[in-house]
């Protein structure tokens, strides 16, 4: 049963992370490749905190947002304001130097031996100690964040996200400020991502970098794309089916060492066939639509 | 009365190509003027000049008083400019409706801050904007397509819905850039008798076009211009008599 739950909250994080990253790069066409990034920010700044300070969870979430957001508008504003060619390859910088900065200064974040001995957190007096509790906690965190992405992508400004994506040229002569629209987007995304790492971190208690990898940024773009760019529940589908996969291949009886390079075959096969027989992922944009 | 849009002086090169040169022009209030011209001779530029898609080499260029000449195009277009493409330019994937929508400006639902915390707001703004949407379309006759996505329309179709979402957006200047070139002659009557309406509602038009008759059907003044220069200018009826532009239309 536990095991059951484990997954489920790992499934959890994961449509956090998918649906945010789904915002940034299916609504609004910005490659970014620094999720994982964000991702890492939000688990070790919880971490830290949490460790360091013994703040509550509450305000360590919040702040954790926060960092991740200025560090959203740090990268995203040079880029995407001045020329946004150079957008992919800024986010491709800063989730290398986030990697070296977690996996360097050994003194403030552990370095690769990471941050082992992360406290449960505790809500209104509440202990999250259990499966049960991390997996509703994570549900409600999901939910928020499901509805929110909801919102904005059903609101005017998702049109003009949209707009942007499919005619930039076309929005900027409706008087749309292009720049701005993308640099809150991304913004917004960083924000969410960090919201999924401080999860993590609370959740296994223990972080270090590789969990926070450009391949965790690729999975998690593999997901979006698997899903269906510019479709929520494509995310919250595949981030399931992602999450599942590998855990079966280990019900299947296969060694754990021959099931992770197995994991990377099926995902990379699952990628090539999509993009063959159905590019618009599993649950396309239009799917809801005639 | 101080003209909507004056253009002065404004020089355009492109690497050594002269796209605009020394060009000049006064666009009274109200009024429709047409610019003719082979190709090439910088007509395109001359749009993209003034609405701040393209950077200008010199000159001025102001509209209503104020020097829009390096602006970010967004600002100009909320200044009151709208423009259509040459290479039409709408969100294809979208409906026509959605496209429309999109052309209104100031609108309160493209801040976040409203959309999650004055949502009634932005529904009622919503609501309002799709009846404007949908009046907009019937004016233009094309109301049955409002649902439709724009790449299911034909070409002529198109052009209307780009001229629809010009109106959308409430600009008091309208460039339009070939609005009835490529179409049937029973649309471009239908696009021609929206354009000439549009002065008695206050606005005023700049058109390129290559279709004479369109031309002299609703332009109040005709500018020819050919390498980036401005060569003729005056009423339709003595531009098209000219004998420099005689000579280039016989060619
Ligand atoms: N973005 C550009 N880069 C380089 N040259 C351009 C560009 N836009 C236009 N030109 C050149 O400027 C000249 C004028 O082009 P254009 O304004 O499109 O003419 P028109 O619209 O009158 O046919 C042409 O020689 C064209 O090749
Ligand atoms: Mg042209």
């Amino acid at each position: 049963m536990e095991y059951l739950l484990h997954i489920l909250i790992l499934i959890g994080i994961y449509i956090i992370l998918s649906v945010s990253l789904n915002l940034v790069v299916g609504y609004s066409g910005l490659l970014s490749i620094a999720h994982a990034a964000f991702y890492g920010v939000g688990a070790y700044v919880a971490a830290l905190l949490a460790l360091k300070l013994h703040s509550p969870f509450l305000l360590n979430i919040i702040c954790a947002v926060i960092l991740s957001g200025l560090l959203g508008a740090l990268v995203g504003i040079p880029s995407l304001r001045i020329r946004d060619d150079y957008f992919a390859i800024a986010t491709f910088a800063f989730q290398v130097i986030t990697f070296s900065v977690m996996n360097n200064w050994v003194s403030f974040t552990g370095g690769p031996m990471g941050l082992p001995g992360i406290p449960q957190p505790t809500i209104f007096g509440l202990e999250i100690n259990t499966h049960y509790r991390f997996l509703s906690l994570v549900f409600v965190l999901g939910v928020i964040v499901l509805w929110v992405c909801h919102k904005i992508v059903n609101s005017p400004f998702g049109r003009v996200l949209k707009s942007i994506r499919e005619d930039e040229i076309f929005a900027q002569a409706q008087g749309k400020n292009v720049a701005s629209c993308k640099v809150l987007v991304f913004v917004i995304g960083a924000g969410m991502a960090s919201v999924a790492g401080v999860m993590y971190a609370y959740y296994i208690s223990f972080i270090d970098p590789t969990s926070f990898t450009i391949m965790e940024s690729i999975f998690i773009l593999s997901i979006v794309i698997i899903g269906g760019a510019g479709n929520i529940w494509g995310s919250v589908l595949a981030a399931a089916v992602l999450v599942i996969l590998p855990e079966a291949l280990r019900f299947l009886g296969m060694p754990s060492s021959i099931a992770a390079n197995m994991r990377q075959i099926i995902y990379g096969a699952l990628l090539v066939i999509l993009m063959l027989f159905r590019p618009q992922g599993f649950i396309g944009e239009y799917a809801f639509k005639k | 009365m101080t003209p909507a849009l004056n253009i002065i002086n404004v020089n355009k090169n492109f690497d050594g190509t002269i796209a605009l040169d020394d060009f000049s022009l006064e666009v009274p209030r109200n009024s429709i003027t047409g610019i003719i011209g082979p190709n090439g001779a910088g007509k395109t530029t001359l749009f993209n000049v003034i609405t701040g898609f393209l950077p200008l080499d010199s000159g001025k260029i102001t509209f209503n008083d104020k020097n829009v000449a390096r602006m970010p195009s967004y600002q100009i277009m909320r200044l009151g400019v709208a423009r259509t493409f040459q290479q039409l330019r709408l969100i294809t994937r979208m409906t026509v409706q959605d496209n429309i929508l999109l052309s209104f400006q100031n609108q309160a639902g493209e801040h976040l801050k409203n959309t999650f915390f004055f949502p009634g707001r932005v529904k009622e703004e919503e609501k309002r904007n799709e009846e404007k949407a949908t009046e907009l379309l019937s004016f233009m006759g094309i109301e049955d397509k409002a649902s439709d996505l724009v790449e299911d329309l034909s070409y002529g179709q198109q052009k209307m819905v780009s001229l629809a979402c010009c109106l959308a957006s409430g600009a008091d200047l309208l460039l339009l850039d070939e609005p009835v070139a490529g179409i049937n002659p029973e649309t471009i009557d239908n696009i021609l008798s929206v354009i000439a309406k549009l002065p008695e509602g206050g606005k005023t038009v700049v058109l390129i076009e290559h279709n004479m008759d369109a031309v002299m059907q609703v332009c109040h003044t005709v500018v020819f211009m050919d390498e980036g220069k401005k060569i003729v200018e005056g009423v339709p009826e003595s531009v098209r008599n000219d004998p420099a532009v005689l000579k280039a239309y016989l060619e």
